[in-house]
């Protein structure tokens, strides 16, 4: 046996699928989209544009100025997300970083349950309203219900879990039974769900708090429910990254390794075949959508249960939709997706301090809307930068083939 | 129109393709292009037709020089194309799909279609085609349908007409009539270049033959060359076109079809009350043109199409199992090997490890508990891979990368691996290569040797005879006759156009 495929065989499957995914185009999409918001970084900068007026008497002005608050913008975006070198003690120079990690937290386990249902050749556009049915099951657990520590933040997450899949197997449901298209399905559900999320919050006998007084918030969690912190009370982490991390496992053992992860992708793949051998494919379609909601669940535990704060109907904090950017960056892989997350989070947690400098932290919006455009669009960085096509056919190639190329998935 | 290819090379990556192909064409000659499925006929015909561009090499068209960006330019020199697979618009009619792309207009680019309908009549007599241009492409036969491409190339005043692949489709009469119309067009003065891999065929009609193996040419003949000497140069070796077979050792009924009626897609009766049953150690031959239920019925055999009516039933080994669902047919004792590789033989984004447990994959040798045994299924792949002689890099190598015939090999090896009391084998040679549809003729063979029940459907008439130990010819959903594989050709040929005796 050759020297390639020997190390073909032992390399774990872990870095076959990052390499597989085309990581070079990730990357180079990641830089293309901070090229992106550095340049409406420029051109929105008041110095840049008055200096404009005299840049042929003075270009070195313009230039000077474009670099300025560039770096300006990036290095608050860094300051916010990683590592504070300006800050008095080290505690709290690493306190972004841990920011990152909270706020990422979220989209990784949202990210993995959009990434599940591309492999099938879903599309989970109903991230949101399964956040918030998680968050729903999640809170009233956490908020009527009285149980020792530990057990009561288990079942807490067990509930929203098993929320926001019973939406998503309901979508699932639906398609398979109606034929009608999960993209319609999970939109629709999206206000149904935030609607009802609202409406409960009105009524204290439902999930409102006492003192809310008529605006729709919910009780804050049971201390005995929350999340414990995970590096004690000088940062706000909490074990709502462990139950990520652990996501990230899972789903990679399960599409990966289990026999159900292996059917999922046939049916992902070729639902013809699947057929043939014998795979009712409108009930993986079901326990797809279930699945993929269940991750999403992991994240609405995370709303719920990480804050003392009650959750009010914007908890859900776009984080359904976020999760599709982040699984389509991180190619539907559990170690892609883990990255993306992380990434995103890190805009999150950035945000702020950019705005501190006087960086509009909407630049981090077209960052993050630009990669996912160039992701994408994988002809556009092959053209762009002379990259060879890809060798392996990916499962988020397949789908967008199934949906762009022949008119429209069946 | 003399044309002529000199040196044609076109490569694909580290793939050549065609190398060094020279193929002169006289004016009013019918010019076969032989040669097995992946030899390069086809990439040859698309640099001929603009479709790539050849790496190095030239066209000339009477002696000039051509560059052709794409079949618009080919077809604006004289040379028309009959593809495989139709290139109709079914709801248009004749007249409209002939008119499609060079629209005859009239003073305010109104399309003139009765200048269309004329166009199509002229030909049609010209030529004894007898098509209507009224009518709508969908309703008319395959052959039909043919003869519309036909007229379509015509009716650009083509001089050079290629036909890829053109009696894959149609019934011995209907390529009897298409032969007569080659004959009748080379007459006139237009140049043919057949392409096929049926030997019977090029000796019938061809003038000249040129024969194509692994992108070069192999060799020229004249058409009373004999079939064997054709074959021979085809796949660069003698090869047997009839398999050694054994008298059949019959045992009990495997599979029993009584009154099975199926609808196709379009709510049509695509199987009509049809009965009969399978012996173990024998094969039965379902026969026929495509398109006259034998898809349906093999669905509807596996469980992937629902019955229709009380009447229908289908027993395995005495049980029922009409209305169960493809999993418990499966695991019930079925192999199947689908006539569409490509969409439901296997996925070609998995590897052949993989696809060789496709339908395995829920409690069997390849699983451990909920997870796959990783190292179950590669001693496994690697095993099937030997004994199978799937020509791949490695079982982890994934199928898209492999030939035709090495992608049939994988769907065979995996269900001739399971443990099975019937075979259902649909177009299992189609698009393979000579040496592979002798291999798995062979495995066919043993697997009715050992004594399991062989339903094998089949367009090829070579394959039924070789195969079969009964034939059963379909026609419009119904079993015509039941023969034996004695049978001439030109009885099998009447019943599969609907003839009883």
């Amino acid at each position: 046996m050759s020297e390639i495929s020997k190390t073909d065989n032992t390399m774990p499957q872990v870095f076959r699928e990052i390499f597989s995914g085309g990581l070079v185009r990730t990357v180079i999409s990641i830089l293309l989209g901070f090229l992106v918001g550095a340049i409406f970084m420029v051109v929105s900068n008041k110095e840049f544009i008055e200096s404009l007026g005299y840049i042929f008497a003075r270009p070195g002005d313009a230039l000077g100025a474009a670099f300025a608050v560039v770096s300006d913008g990036y290095g608050a975006l860094f300051r916010g997300a990683i590592y504070n070198a300006d800050a008095e003690t080290f505690e709290k120079a690493i306190r972004p970083l841990t920011e990152t990690l909270r706020l990422g937290a979220p989209l990784i386990a949202a990210g993995l349950g959009i990434g599940l249902t591309f492999r099938v050749g879903l599309f989970n556009i109903g991230g949101t309203g399964q956040l918030v049915f998680g968050m729903i099951f999640a809170t009233f657990v956490a908020t009527r219900l009285e149980l020792p520590f530990v057990l009561h933040t288990i079942l807490a997450l067990i509930a929203g879990i098993a929320g926001a899949a019973l939406l998503g197997a309901l979508v699932g449901f639906l398609k398979a039974r109606t034929g009608a298209h999960e993209v319609i399905l999970t939109i629709m559900m999206n206000y149904v769900a935030v609607f009802l999320f609202t409406f409960l919050m009105r009524d204290p006998a439902l999930l409102q708090e006492e003192r809310a007084s008529g605006n729709p918030k919910a009780e804050a969690a049971a201390e005995t429910a929350m999340f414990p912190k995970l590096l004690g009370d000088s940062y706000s982490l909490h074990w709502g990254l462990i139950a990520a991390l652990l996501s990230v496992v899972v789903f990679w053992w399960l599409m990966e390794r289990s026999t159900i992860g292996y059917r999922l992708r046939m049916v992902g793949f070729n639902p013809d075949a699947a057929r043939a051998a014998g795979i009712n494919v409108e009930k993986t379609y079901i326990l797809a959508m279930a699945l993929s909601a269940g991750f999403v669940g992991v994240a609405a535990a995370n709303q719920s249960l990480g804050t003392a704060v009650g959750v009010v109907p914007s908890s859900h904090a776009n984080i359904g939709f976020d999760a599709i950017t982040v699984a389509l960056l991180g190619g539907s892989s559990a170690p892609g997706i883990l990255l993306a997350g992380l990434l995103f989070g890190a805009f999150s947690a950035g945000a702020p301090s950019m705005q501190v400098v006087g960086v509009s932290p909407e630049v981090l919006g077209i960052v993050q809307g630009a990669i996912v455009l160039f992701i994408a669009a994988p002809p556009l960085i092959r053209a762009l930068f002379r990259l060879p096509k890809p060798q392996t056919t990916h499962a988020l190639e397949a789908f967008r083939k199934r949906i762009f190329v022949r008119g429209g998935s069946k | 129109m003399k044309l002529e290819l000199s040196g044609i090379t076109k490569r694909f990556g580290a793939v050549t393709a065609n190398e060094a192909i020279d193929l002169v064409i006289e004016p009013g000659e019918i010019h076969a292009l032989l040669g097995e499925n992946g030899a390069g006929k086809s990439t040859l015909m698309n640099v001929l037709y603009g479709l790539y561009s050849a790496d190095e090499g030239h066209i000339e068209l009477d002696g000039v020089r051509q560059n052709f960006s794409g079949p618009g330019d080919a077809m604006a020199a004289g040379i028309g194309m009959v593809h495989q697979h139709f290139m109709l618009i079914p709801v248009f009619t004749v007249a409209e799909n002939v008119a499609l792309g060079h629209e005859p207009t009239n003073a305010i680019g109104v399309i003139d279609l009765a200048q269309a309908k004329k166009q199509v009549l002229e030909i049609s007599e010209r030529f004894g085609f007898n098509i209507d241009p009224d009518a709508l492409v969908e309703d008319l036969p395959v052959g039909a349908q043919q003869r519309v491409e036909i007229i379509k190339a015509l009716s650009r005043e083509a001089k050079v007409l290629v036909l890829d692949e053109p009696t894959a489709v149609l019934t011995p009469q209907e390529t009897d009539e298409l032969m007569d119309i080659m004959r009748q067009l080379a007459k006139s003065g237009t140049s043919i270049v057949f392409i096929t891999h049926k030997l019977r065929e090029v000796k019938a009609v061809a003038d000249r033959i040129t024969v194509i193996r692994l992108g070069k040419v192999v060799g020229s003949a004249k058409p009373d060359a004999s079939e064997s000497e054709l074959a021979s140069m085809m796949v660069g070796r003698e090869v047997m076109l009839t398999v050694d077979k054994k008298p059949a050792t019959l045992g009990d009924v495997v599979l029993g079809v009584e009154h099975v009626t199926v609808l196709d897609d379009r709510s049509q009766k695509a199987v009509n009350d049809v009965s009969f049953e399978v012996r173990g150690g024998e094969i039965l031959a379902l026969a026929g043109v495509q398109g006259n239920g034998q898809t349906e019925l093999a669905e509807f055999l596996l469980g992937l199409r629902k019955p229709f009516g009380s009447k229908t039933k289908s027993t395995l080994n005495g049980k029922e199992i009409t209305n169960k669902s493809v999993r418990e047919v499966l695991e019930s004792g079925v192999g199947f090997i689908p006539e569409d590789r490509q969409s439901d033989g296997l996925v070609s984004e998995f590897t052949v490890a993989e696809n060789l447990m496709l339908n395995s994959s829920y409690k069997s040798r390849f699983t451990k508990g909920l997870t796959i045994n990783f190292a179950a299924r590669k001693k496994i792949a690697n095993e099937l891979v030997q004994e199978f002689d799937v020509r791949t890099p490695s079982s982890e190598t994934v199928a898209h990368k492999l030939s035709g015939g090495n992608q049939q090999k994988v769907v065979v090896a995996r269900e001739l691996s399971r443990e099975v009391s019937l075979l259902i084998a649909s177009q299992p040679t189609r698009g393979v290569d000579v040496g592979s549809i002798e291999f798995i003729h062979e495995r066919i063979l043993a697997e009715r040797d050992a004594g399991k029940a062989v339903v094998l459907i089949s367009s090829e008439l070579d394959e039924v005879l070789a195969l079969a130990d009964r034939i059963a010819v379909m026609y419009r959903g119904k079993i015509v006759g039941i023969v034996e594989p004695s049978t001439s050709r030109e009885d099998l040929g009447k019943l599969m156009a609907g003839v009883t005796a």
